[in-house]
């Protein structure tokens, strides 16, 4: 018995683990009856992989069994796989048991489809019903949902779970009808403007009445796997876009394609493209929270992002008429785009000039990593910008490896890898 | 159960308030080296007195680690209660809520510097007239700032690393050794979450816990290292019968939810650092050897 679960968990985690989100964070679900759990806010990673990745929920899939054939996919039904199928009470009861003991912030349950889409859904529901009504469980719950699955359903779901995502995969049409013919985009994305609409209702009803049930408060979030198929970065950054501005998306999350079969209709690579995704991650970010467009960072004669240099700095370089910019004057908006000054540096800045103007020292006190930025910005007592004697090579070369520079280890590691291969 | 943490005392003075407001007293006398009893209301009464004797610190010791007799002016300081709460109440009336919390954290970092740098941060915020939490250009303000925050770093991560043992009497308990005093700080967040069993949360290295018995969440203390719970000494025995499973499940879920492919080591000890492994049930010997599941066809197989 107890092999068999363990048997059964080591399947099912490893067919889960290509879904990257981790997130637990942004939930709302207090404990309010002496239940068991509390999901408010920060999110914790309770554990790290080798891969550097964070453990924070119980990422498992109740059957790796599938009726689909994406050829992406570990569980594809061709796929010659051990298959193993959790019943309900199993999950529940590793959950609950892995929760008590401080392992996880709670679940994040996903499924091959077996049957038929509502068989599946149906399953994942009563999961996590019975977690939260038969054992007070407020922990984080992440709920996968499965395409094709009927509205109902799906809203039953929201009631229950903290966000919902409904995964793309694929960043264009055309991909996904090549390497998972059986899914289409329609069906994607009616659920997801189904998850934004009900998550709008809630909220207006939230204003109105007093005791509203939850509804996906933490909202919904997606996965693109990034070179399975050809699309640019220019393409992936401009539907990450439209996912944020159409469907009120919390996260859109990339993962690096993991070759994982020898599907000819995929790139024979050996190693996921971790670099790329990490600067798609960045991009990601200057959308989010540095006021970034898409098409400021990207346009359709750069449509790759540069691996060498992070894309704020490449913004910067082919930018240069903006800079220099003076820290103790300029405006927020302006601050956030220079080079080596985070979000959280920003923030600091202009506290701190309030206080008397800011000198180069200061600056790298903050936290501001003067390498990249001195090329870019002036303070008291110092102009730094030698920008009109520096090409943009120039300046290029200093940030990668002048001075003391460091690169990061994945950079400087995938870097290396190119190189031998080269 | 032992005194109450100073956030816990209620504050009778609100922000603002319309008490007028002395001159901060000129500190003219002789500096003097102050012991205290190394509590924070030990701290907070030594504070009183700096300005009611007029005679700012050399230095600021607990004094068990204070060396006697080498100073000429020792000024050894009685915590005082009435006088320690009326010191916290009023440092309200200078500083913002948050920033005098920042004060207790930075209390807590066990710094070396710690009660001078508070010393410091109180007498400038005193002088200045205005909040100065986020004069990010002034040392002080940084140094404290930046003590804060690694004390908030160590209370995330024995949020994240604490692993609770079941035993057969349903007690859930777990030994931790963190860099910080942190205890005081994770209390509410195990009460808000663990409320439906008995939990007990062990600092090995300062030789205190923190009990939650399904109503309220006290500190309580141990007379010697020996009489603590011992991690898998005294304990194994009494464990619950199902705690071995989930150990090797949760073992198990840890080696199968890595993905060799991307395997990134710096990145995992900066996580992760190797000093908090003691306490990690993941990060222990496993019984039998880690086997992949054998799901991939191609070039890069696994185990195959």
């Amino acid at each position: 018995m107890n092999e068999r679960i363990q048997e059964k968990l080591s399947i099912l985690a490893d067919a889960a683990k290509y879904d990257v989100s981790c997130s637990s964070s942004g939930g709302k679900r207090k404990n309010e009856q002496k239940g068991l759990g509390n999901a408010e806010g920060m999110g914790i990673c309770h554990s790290f992989t080798e891969d550097g990745r964070c453990v924070s929920l119980l990422k498992i899939l109740l059957t790796n069994h599938c009726i689909f054939d994406c050829a992406y996919c570990v569980s594809r039904r061709s796929n010659d796989v051990k298959r193993a199928a959790f019943t309900v009470d199993e999950v529940v009861d590793l959950t609950i048991n892995f929760y008590r003991r401080n392992y996880i912030e709670g679940l994040f349950l996903s499924s091959g489809i077996f049957s038929s889409p509502d068989y599946t859904m149906e399953r994942l529901v009563r999961i996590i019903k019975k977690l939260r009504t038969e054992h007070k469980f407020n922990g984080y719950i992440h709920v996968k949902t499965i395409p094709g699955a009927s509205p109902e359903l799906i809203q039953e779901a929201g009631l229950y779970a903290d966000r919902l995502s409904v995964n793309i995969e694929l960043p264009s049409e055309l991909a996904l009808q090549n390497l998972a013919p059986e899914k289409n985009y329609a069906e994607i994305l009616t659920p997801m403007g189904q998850i934004r609409d009900g998550i709008i209702q809630n909220k207006e009803e939230k204003a109105l009445f007093k005791k509203v049930p939850q509804f996906a408060t933490a909202g919904q979030s997606t996965q693109l796997i990034v070179g399975a198929s050809d699309e640019n970065d220019l393409q992936i950054i401009k539907l990450s876009d439209s996912l944020y501005q159409g469907y009120g998306l919390k996260r859109v999350y990339y993962s690096g394609y993991v070759p994982i079969t020898d599907d000819a209709r995929l790139p024979q690579v050996t190693q996921p493209p971790m670099v790329r995704e990490h600067r798609l991650y960045q991009t990601d970010w200057l959308m989010r929270f540095y006021g970034f467009e898409a098409d400021e960072i990207l346009d359709p004669a750069h449509p790759y992002l540069d691996l060498e240099v992070d894309p704020k700095l490449a913004w910067a370089l082919r930018n240069r008429h903006l800079f220099p910019i003076d820290v103790n004057t300029a405006d927020k908006a302006m601050l956030l785009r220079i080079p080596g000054v985070g979000a959280r540096s920003v923030e600091r800045i202009v506290q701190a000039r309030r206080f008397g103007s800011l000198t180069a020292e200061t600056l790298k006190q903050l936290g501001v990593v003067m390498r990249r930025a001195k090329h870019f910005l002036t303070c008291r007592g110092s102009a730094p910008a030698r920008l009109g004697e520096l090409d943009e090579q120039q300046i290029r070369r200093q940030v990668l490896f002048g001075g003391k520079a460091v690169r990061s280890a994945l950079v400087t590691q995938q870097l290396d890898l190119f190189a031998q291969a080269g | 159960m032992s005194q109450l943490t100073p956030l816990q005392h209620p504050s009778s003075t609100a922000v603002g308030s319309v008490v007028p407001r002395r001159p901060t007293p000129e500190l003219h006398n002789a500096p003097a080296d102050y012991t205290y009893d190394g509590s924070f209301e030990g701290l907070l009464t030594v504070l009183f007195r700096i300005y009611d004797r007029r005679s700012a610190p050399n230095s600021i010791q607990p004094e068990n680690e204070a060396q006697g007799g080498l100073f000429a002016q020792a000024v050894a300081v009685d915590t005082d209660e009435a006088l320690a709460t009326r010191t916290w109440d009023g440092l309200l009336r200078f500083m913002p809520e948050p920033a005098r919390a920042r004060l207790y954290h930075v209390f807590l970092s066990e710094d070396s510097e710690r009660e001078l740098l508070i010393f410091r941060y109180a007498d400038m915020a005193l002088r200045a007239g205005r909040d100065i939490s986020e004069n990010y250009a002034d040392a002080t303000v940084r140094r404290c700032q930046r003590l804060a925050q690694q004390l908030f770093r160590e209370k995330h991560r024995m949020e994240a690393f604490v692993r609770f043992e079941k035993s057969q009497d349903e007690l859930f308990h777990a030994t931790i050794e963190p860099d910080f005093d942190v205890l005081p700080l994770i209390a509410s967040h195990f009460t808000k979450r663990y409320a439906d069993q008995r939990w007990l949360i062990f600092d090995k290295k300062r030789h205190y816990g923190l009990y939650y018995d399904l109503t309220r969440t006290d500190i309580v203390e141990f007379e010697t290292a020996g009489a603590a719970p011992r991690r898998g000494e005294v304990l194994a025995t009494v464990l619950d019968e199902r705690e071995p499973l989930f150990k090797i499940l949760w073992q198990a879920y840890f080696d199968h939810v890595n993905i060799p492919e991307r395997k990134n080591l710096k990145l995992h000890y900066r996580h992760i650092p190797r000093r908090y492994w003691k306490y990690l049930s993941e990060k222990q010997p496993r019984e039998r050897r880690f086997e992949p599941i054998k799901n991939k066809r191609g070039p890069n197989a696994l185990g195959e």
